[in-house]
């Protein structure tokens, strides 16, 4: 039975869950595909996750080799394939821990960068899982800097080889997924040399193990990099090489080539290339970010209106701790984030759609815009996923450490997308450069990208709010999001002017302006946020309750951000002191507003309690019961070997003989 | 194995404008403390009995065992060293652990204290030395399933029974199970036990008893117990925090705890003298929380900085070699604000530890008079270093990028146990309310014209500004932002200001509403934030003054850069504040940030020699990435290749899973 506590808060939501569950989803349809994986998977018991919690490393690796291998079954039973609709939902129902994920990788890679005839001949050898791939880019030594990466592939004429080596220790592959036990194959990143001549980094396919026996192939060194934070399944590799040989056929030669008798031709346009690996980013948001804060959410907030805590009023029962201002000020505005970051994220979703068909059509001319918004966003989005996951585990007081919650795990995997696919600080560098070179260009008044457009309307002015309510406009708020990002753009470039007209070197008066480019590409990032959200909202149907709730949740997120970065609002005046206490008193009073909906907000996320694997955030709210229950499973309550061993010596007195 | 100094960290040093030593002997508290402290370091480093396998590859229940073999390794050997010194103990202590918890934590650091404090003599006869010989292990439980910090919800009830001179314990509802206390799960064989006393049919409140919950001899759980290990946590992989649960369950009445409180063999209850001793203890545990922030925020500087010395990445300038990422403003603007915070912490860790020795003498003569104003202070100071230690610790994570991320770093292990300290001894949130309770009554009191003093005192100074309203504009002109006393000032008028502006809110809803209650939660948003604001105050005060004491013209140059650095960068994190309240001007906080990019220059050559001066021992580090000889990537490829998951040339599931379904496609 649902617990009281929690039943009460569903039967008074203003609005129809189920229709916000399909507008999550793209319609009632998808909801229904989506539901349906969920079940399929869920109710195998190969794809139980209720020991996860007690199992060691080797246990979690195996069991990830044991659920990619019956998931190849499944999905031939369902008839689910790769291009179906139900495809993007496994992973979700999933939950993680599956073995594999880089052989989709190494799939793509292969896709991408290969030629007719090399796609021809790995890639049904991949899917057919005769062979397991992974993708071998970071090293020791670099990461995100690719053209550090210091392995190396010389062209060897007379035989027709390439000899690839790792020179150094800082050249070993280090991190790459499913390397460090299960690949037999991977691509390697490498420096090129023909002839003493380097021609930078290109993509080997080179075989590890033996297909036989699973043994290292000759000049072949590779394992498991040691237990990390999270992803204790996934066996994320070493590699050395030492003359390992290569025939000249497993360079991927789509856009380069090297003949036979070693000459190098570069052949078509990278930048699909480069197109792909930005998407790569975006593709990411969905499964690996946003789905983690939905789930903590949904166990915070569930468990804020469980737990009972100290009085709000004499002689009363304990109020639930949701009913706490302080406790609503950490959590709502992480539930508004979320909705915010599922609506730009669909956002950016349809710009790569539409961004794809103009590549088709040899039309790049999108590329850079794209390139910046992926970098900036996914800087902005894995970092405030990340703090906002942390919130919410600590907003459960000491039950948020305990494994069996399921924050932890969640905290410790979404922090690693701060650092995969690029690392943070430098992506939104790379937002900065564009910005300001499109500040530039607008302030020559030349044309520069749809989402840019404001940066040539550089207008003075103040916020025209007169009284607090006039801070739930969102023109009002966009307004000043954009005077801010605008501010903070263009003072950056002009900063960066003077120090290059005051004699400095060009890169030098870049790093000495990289901490306040960092703040204007989190600007624009915030500003189109805040502004698409409130475009969205405007399009909502009104049936139902949506549009209203998704306008307070637009509004909250828009004041957060105002009233946790007062100072960049204040700064130049544009909104006088007056008006921030305005906008301070708006957002804590639409705290008790979406208060009185935050169960359903969070039940419109759909998680089953398998998903969400917590007990605190189950749908029946017995928290207690099952924390007490689930505790009992614990491979630490079977009697210890360190009882005989150490406490009974110690307990019969061995000390007070001394 | 030795191995040389790597190139960069031999420059690092050599550029430094100042003797780390000098600044260790600081930190310790003069050189004759450095010195024991190496010397009791040394005893435990060079014994072969502390020695063991990198607890990264262990499972939880080998963790657990290896803990318990070192902390009765430890028990003895302290005792046979003759180390009672408490500080020594605590040194000792940590090096054995390297930081982490052990499961005597709480025996020795609640339930032997605890005796001493609250027992009887006669019960210090019968439950002292059997403790001390552990004999006896005990735990203190206290925290239930349903409630933690509001511990007058706790639910666990003891009741007098006069006919046997009992009492009976119960669990009555699945929430008043005593849950996470340390030591509880697999190792105490006796517990302190929090329950509302009942006697004579009536609630005396909460109160404390002794009582036995395993069977002395066979450890087995006594019948009417049902204890065990709550399961996985994050972090705290050694303790075996447990539940407790009990089904009425008889204890004699010799084991009430009755030195201050009492119940009389036919039930007549005797109150205690005064409630207010028990602020000592928490006090005591909460500064103890204010050192730990500085030492785990220093341990993952030092990782951090010396990785991102020996680290090259990326270029700087073109066609040069690559560059240091220390050298990258971006990476400066991550770590230095943290070095500086470290350091301001290590000096709020030692006022509040002085200050709380200082007075104890006081309270043990009866004089309670300073205790509350010391009690709110350390409770908001206890949440503010946690919070932005456990901040701080995440961002020097992610300064390392991916290699962060390894267990290897060993950032990730100090973040985990530090973590907690966030919710434990007093959940962070409730603990600024509390530090706002002491806040707004001090304004309270100024407002209706008496005077306070302490740390609150600038409150004095908003009736004088009430009748000169110019004074708060005149203000903004005299800050001069790099001298750090006038920036105390700064901070000082910030936090009047956040204080009155929650006082008047909190004012302006109680004349709305009926209600005190509804009152206070209405404004709670605003009253932490002045909390904030004072604890910061105290901390810039703290830094500041240390400055004048330190003799060394060297070191204490590079300490006022780091202080500088502190209270410039917390101006240039809450601009607004200072700029709402009119106690700067754009102008003003324009130079401030860029006050604070030229000070990441100044400090940056002496980074390296910064965190040395934190002197931490590799081995006490447990850091690939921090190791003091800058060779890191050699012995990151040594630790993997002693992972788990390394042990066979091939794992076992190639053959159970892959084999198989590579034969059946």
């Amino acid at each position: 039975s649902v617990n009281p506590d929690l039943a009460s808060e569903r039967q008074t939501a203003s609005f129809c869950v189920e229709k916000l569950t399909a507008l999550l989803d793209g319609g009632a349809e998808q909801t229904r595909i989506r539901r349906a994986v969920v079940e399929a998977i869920q109710s195998d018991p190969v794809f139980s996750r209720e020991n996860q919690y007690f199992e060691t490393q080797n246990e979690r690796y195996e069991a990830a080799v044991r659920k990619a291998v019956h998931l190849q079954k499944k999905m031939h039973e369902m008839g689910w394939t790769e291009n179906g609709p139900e495809y993007k939902y496994i992973y979700r129902a999933l939950s993680g821990d599956i073995a594999f994920l880089l052989h989709r990788v190494f799939m793509r890679s292969i896709s991408v960068l290969g030629s007719d005839k090399q796609i021809a001949k790995w890639i049904p050898l991949a899917t057919q899982l005769q062979l397991i791939g992974s993708y071998a880019q970071t090293e020791l030594g670099h990461g995100t800097y690719l053209q550090g990466l210091e392995t190396t592939a010389v062209f060897d004429i007379a035989t027709q080889e390439f000899i690839l080596n790792t020179p150094k220790i800082s050249a070993m592959k280090w991190w790459p997924g499913d390397m460090g036990r299960s690949a037999t194959h991977t691509v390697v990143f490498a420096q090129l040399y023909i002839h003493g001549k380097c021609y930078g980094i290109h993509p080997f396919i080179v075989q590890i193990r033996s297909l036989q026996d699973h043994s290292l192939c000759p000049g072949i060194t590779a394992g498991d990099i040691g237990p990390k934070m999270n992803f204790e399944a996934i066996d994320n590799g070493y590699l050395m090489l030492k003359n390992v040989h290569i025939p000249r056929e497993n360079m991927l030669s789509k856009f380069c080539e090297v003949r036979p008798d070693g000459t190098y031709v570069r052949q078509g346009s990278q930048k699909i290339n480069y197109f792909t690996m930005t998407a790569l980013r975006i593709s990411l948001i969905s499964d690996e970010v946003l789905t983690p804060l939905m789930k903590a959410c949904t166990i915070a907030i569930r468990y804020s209106v469980v737990r009972r805590q100290s009085k709000l009023k004499p002689g009363e029962q304990e109020a639930k701790i949701l009913d706490y201002q302080t406790q609503q000020e950490k959590l709502l505005p992480q539930l508004a984030a979320a909705y915010a970051f599922h609506f730009i994220n669909h956002y950016l979703q349809e710009l790569f759609d539409g961004g794809y068909r103009e590549i088709q059509r040899k039309n790049f001319d999108m590329l850079p815009e794209l390139h910046a918004l992926s970098s900036g966003f996914k800087a902005v989005i894995t970092h405030h996923c990340t703090a906002a996951v942390e919130i919410c585990l600590r907003a459960c007081g000491g039950h948020g450490y305990s494994l069996l919650s399921g924050l932890p795990s969640l905290y410790t995997k979404i922090l690693a997308s701060c650092i995969y696919e690029g690392e943070n600080t430098i992506l939104l560098l790379q937002t900065a450069r564009f910005l300001i070179k499109c500040f530039m260009a607008a302030s020559a008044g030349q044309p520069v990208p749809p989402s840019v457009t404001y940066l040539a309307a550089v207008k003075a002015g103040k916020c025209p709010a007169k009284n607090k309510s006039d801070f739930l406009s969102p023109d009002i708020y966009t307004e000043a999001y954009q005077h801010v990002a605008l501010r903070l753009i263009s003072s950056t470039a002009a900063k960066l002017q003077d120090l290059i007209q005051s004699g400095a070197k060009k890169y030098d008066a870049w790093n000495q302006c990289t901490v306040q480019l960092v703040q204007a590409a989190k600007a624009h990032c915030h500003y189109i946020t805040v502004k698409n959200f409130a475009e969205t909202v405007e399009k909502l149907e009104t049936k139902a309750g949506i549009q209203r709730i998704m306008k307070h949740l637009c509004d909250l997120f828009a004041l957060h951000g105002i009233f946790s970065n007062t100072g960049a609002f204040l700064h130049d005046g544009y909104i006088s002191a007056a008006q921030m206490d305005m906008v301070t008193a708006s957002y804590l009073d639409l705290l008790s507003v979406i208060r009185k909906d935050a169960v359903p907000l969070v039940d419109a996320f759909d998680f089953t309690d398998k998903s969400l694997n917590s007990a605190l955030g189950s749908y029946d709210g017995q928290v207690y019961q099952r924390l007490y229950e689930w505790a009992q499973k614990s491979p630490t309550n079977k009697m210890s070997p360190a009882y005989e061993k150490y406490l009974k010596p110690l307990l019969h007195n061995t000390l007070s003989k001394l | 194995a030795a191995m040389p100094m790597t190139a960069d960290l031999r420059r690092e040093r050599a550029a430094a404008t100042f003797q780390p030593l000098l600044l260790t002997h600081i930190l310790d508290g003069g050189p004759e403390r450095t010195r024991r402290r190496k010397e009791i370091e040394a005893l435990v480093l060079n014994d072969p009995d502390f020695q063991h396998e990198d607890l990264n590859f262990l499972s939880r229940s080998q963790r657990y065992e290896q803990a318990i073999r070192k902390s009765s390794l430890m028990v003895i050997k302290l005792r046979e060293y003759g180390i009672a010194d408490p500080d020594e103990i605590f040194w000792f202590k940590s090096f054995v652990h390297r930081g982490r918890p052990e499961p005597l934590d709480l025996h020795l650091g609640m339930f032997l204290p605890t005796l001493l404090t609250q027992a009887t003599p006669e019960q210090q006869d019968r439950f002292f030395m059997p403790a001390w010989n552990l004999e006896i292990i005990g735990t203190y439980a206290q925290t239930e399933m349903g409630h933690g910090t509001h511990l007058r919800g706790l639910e666990t009830t003891a009741t007098y029974d006069p006919a046997t001179q009992e009492f009976i314990l119960n669990s009555p509802t699945v929430t008043s199970i005593k849950w996470w206390p340390g030591g509880l799960g697999k190792t105490s064989n006796h517990a302190i036990v929090l329950a509302q006393l009942y006697t004579q049919g009536q609630c005396k409140g909460l109160h404390a008893f002794i009582v036995p919950i395993r069977q002395l001899g066979t450890h087995e759980p006594l019948p009417g117990i049902t204890v065990g290990d709550i399961g996985p946590k994050f972090g705290y992989d050694e303790m075996d925090n447990g539940y407790l649960k009990m089904d009425n369950f008889r204890i004699p009445r010799e084991n009430m705890l009755m030195k201050h409180a009492q119940v009389e063999p036919d039930g007549t209850y005797v109150k205690p003298l005064s409630d207010k001793l028990t602020y000592g203890t928490m006090v005591f545990i909460r500064s103890l929380i204010v050192g730990d922030s500085a030492r785990s925020l220093s341990r993952a500087c030092t990782i951090a900085i010396r990785y991102s010395a020996v680290r090259h990445q990326s270029e700087l300038k073109p066609g040069e070699p690559e560059p240091q990422i220390l050298d990258y403003q971006t990476q400066q603007y991550k770590l230095f604000p943290l070095l500086a915070t470290a350091y301001a912490f290590h000096f709020v860790g030692a006022y509040i530890k002085d200050t709380y020795h200082r007075i104890s003498g006081d309270i043990n003569e009866g004089d309670l008079s300073e205790l509350p104003e010391l009690h709110a202070l350390t409770a908001g100071l206890k949440a503010f270093t946690s919070w932005t230690a456990n901040a701080g610790i995440e961002e020097c994570r992610m300064a390392c990028g991916g290699h962060g991320y390894s267990r290897c770093s060993g950032i990730p292990d100090i973040y985990v146990t530090f973590t907690p300290s966030c919710t434990y001894e007093g959940e962070n949130t409730v603990m600024m309310l509390q530090t706002a309770r002491f806040l707004v009554k001090s304004y309270g009191q100024v407002s209706s014209g008496q005077q306070v003093t302490g740390m609150v005192s600038y409150l004095n100074d908003l009736s004088r500004q009430r009748i000169q309203p110019q004074h708060v504009a005149a203000r903004t002109a005299t800050v001069r932002i790099n001298d750090p006393v006038s920036l105390v000032e700064a901070y000082k008028a910030r936090a009047a200001w956040l204080v009155e502006a929650a006082a008047k809110n909190l004012q302006a809803e109680l004349n709305h509403r009926k209600s005190k209650e509804d009152a206070w939660n209405r404004t709670s948003v605003d009253l932490v934030r002045a909390s904030e604001a004072h604890c910061h105050y105290v901390v810039v005060k703290l830094f500041a003054a240390k400055l004048p004491e330190v003799t060394n013209a060297a070191v204490r140059a590079v300490l006022t850069d780091l202080c500088l650095l502190y209270a410039l960068f917390g101006i240039s994190k809450n601009t607004g504040d200072f700029l709402q309240a009119g106690i700067l001007t754009s102008a003003q906080i324009t130079q401030v940030n860029q006050h604070v990019k030229e000070l990441l220059a100044v400090i940056r050559p002496n980074a390296v020699a910064l965190v040395d001066s934190f002197d931490f021992h590799d081995v006490h580090l447990g850091s690939v990435l921090g190791r003091y000889d800058g060779n890191v990537y050699e012995n990151m490829f040594e630790w993997a290749k002693k992972s788990p998951l390394n042990k066979t040339e091939v794992h076992e599931s190639f053959r159970k899973h892959l084999k198989p379904m590579q034969a059946k496609l």
